[in-house]
């Protein structure tokens, strides 16, 4: 088969202070033309103050079917969480 | 439990009626994949086959302002093919694939491009009707059960509602100027009309995919009630804009609380969609040109970061 252009994951900060998100994908020759891309796709209403593209061949993702065992660990902690703890109701605000 | 078929499917059908979404990498039944690729790369198709009755008038828009606006919208759409193509590569099939597939009449688009655009009303239409259905059909796919696909769909949804206003609004400055100019937008109502309901696809007694894809959730309503929704919304529009819809038939229903209305010539329908249209051929040589003209810039650029990155490769190892 003919070759492709690589494909780019995208990300997005919307603005300053916040964290840059996953938007989508897209095909480009190298990372230049990736931002590029990304700038006329993801971008024309002001979406965005920065951009991130990352080849998608570098991401490592976990596999679904593996999901029971990888966060299982973290379903019988409740007392990581602040409900877990019996207070008085006339201490407010804690 | 064994892990049989049938208990995947099971299972995977319990998440799609707890409202889960399907992410790329679960496991799916076959034809949930195969039903997607068709779907969304059958709307990524539409969307870029789209742009060219538009793009038709670019160069010829009225003035300046309108330019800019039909420019964008244009520019949308392809913006929209692109989200929908991404969509559909994450269920494992290549963008060359499916770019060919359209190119060999395998995969189809939306009729309504089939048509030509006579005049400037033309341009008002499309963006008042053909984006009005459009906005009715993917505001319900919005929350489909494929991820990629609602995703998708969310995105383009926010960026349709200017669409259908800069339509609207060409249809409302002709309806509002000169006799000739109102009778160019009736003529263009009159062409638009019917195909737009047609839109929607078959009647749901004769269509062979709205059981499956309600049960899995690709689609939340039936062709029949997303037409009814367009009819209904269109009506009092068209009555606004002081034109009259070709359909004798039209009336309100009291009892139904709906707009009744007449007959859909199927039989056009199913000729423009097996390729018999007034465009089909030219839409697709189009499309054809566009791929194989740009062959050279493909490869080239390809080439030219492939050696770009060997020269950093050897410059780093010095
Ligand atoms: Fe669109
Ligand atoms: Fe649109």
């Amino acid at each position: 088969m003919k070759k492709q252009w690589p494909l780019w994951e995208i990300f997005i900060r919307s603005k300053n202070g916040l964290e840059h998100r996953h938007v989508g994908s897209l095909h480009a020759a190298d990372a230049k033309m990736a931002m590029e891309n990304a700038r006329d796709v993801y971008t024309r209403r002001q979406e965005g103050v920065s951009i991130w593209v990352v080849p998608s061949k570098h991401i490592t993702a976990s596999n679904p079917d593996e999901s029971g065992e990888l966060f299982e660990p973290s379903m019988d902690k409740a007392y990581r969480h602040p409900t877990f703890y019996d207070l008085p109701d006339e201490l407010k605000h804690m | 439990m064994s892990n049989s078929l049938e208990n995947l499917e099971q299972s995977f059908q319990d998440r799609i009626d707890r409202g889960e979404k399907i992410e790329p990498k679960d496991w799916m039944p076959d034809r949930y994949r195969k039903t997607h690729i068709r779907q969304i790369s059958q709307h990524a198709h539409s969307e870029i086959v789209g742009m060219l009755p538009e793009g038709n008038w670019i160069t010829r828009a009225p003035s300046l302002r309108r330019k800019v606006a039909l420019l964008a919208k244009v520019q949308d759409e392809a913006g929209h093919g692109l989200y929908l193509y991404s969509a559909t590569e994450t269920l494992g099939i290549t963008r060359d694939e499916l770019t060919e597939q359209l190119l060999a009449g395998k995969a189809k688009y939306s009729s309504i491009f089939n048509y030509p655009t006579l005049s400037w009303a033309d341009i008002g239409a499309i963006g008042w009707l053909v984006d009005g259905a459009a906005i009715i059909n993917q505001v319900m796919l919005t929350r489909t059960s494929f991820g990629p696909y609602a995703r998708a769909m969310v995105r383009i949804c926010k960026e349709e509602s200017f669409h259908q206003r800069q339509g609207f609004e060409i249809m409302l400055t002709l309806c509002r100027g000169t006799e000739a100019q109102k009778q160019m937008a009736q003529y263009a109502l009159d062409r638009w009309w019917w195909p737009c309901l047609m839109m929607f696809g078959p009647p749901d007694a004769e269509s062979t995919h709205t059981e499956q894809s309600m049960k899995w959730k690709i689609k939340l309503k039936t062709n029949d009630e997303l037409r009814q929704q367009m009819v209904d919304q269109t009506v009092p529009q068209a009555e606004l804009l002081g034109l009259t819809i070709p359909d004798p038939h039209l009336k309100w229903n009291e009892s139904r609380g709906h707009y009744d209305f007449g007959e859909i010539d199927w039989d056009e329908f199913w000729r423009v969609v097996k390729g018999n249209g007034p465009c089909n051929k030219e839409r697709l040589e189009a499309r054809r040109k566009a791929w194989e003209e740009g062959a050279w810039v493909r490869e080239a650029a390809l080439a030219y970061a492939e050696k770009e990155a060997e020269r950093t490769a050897v410059s780093a190892a010095v």
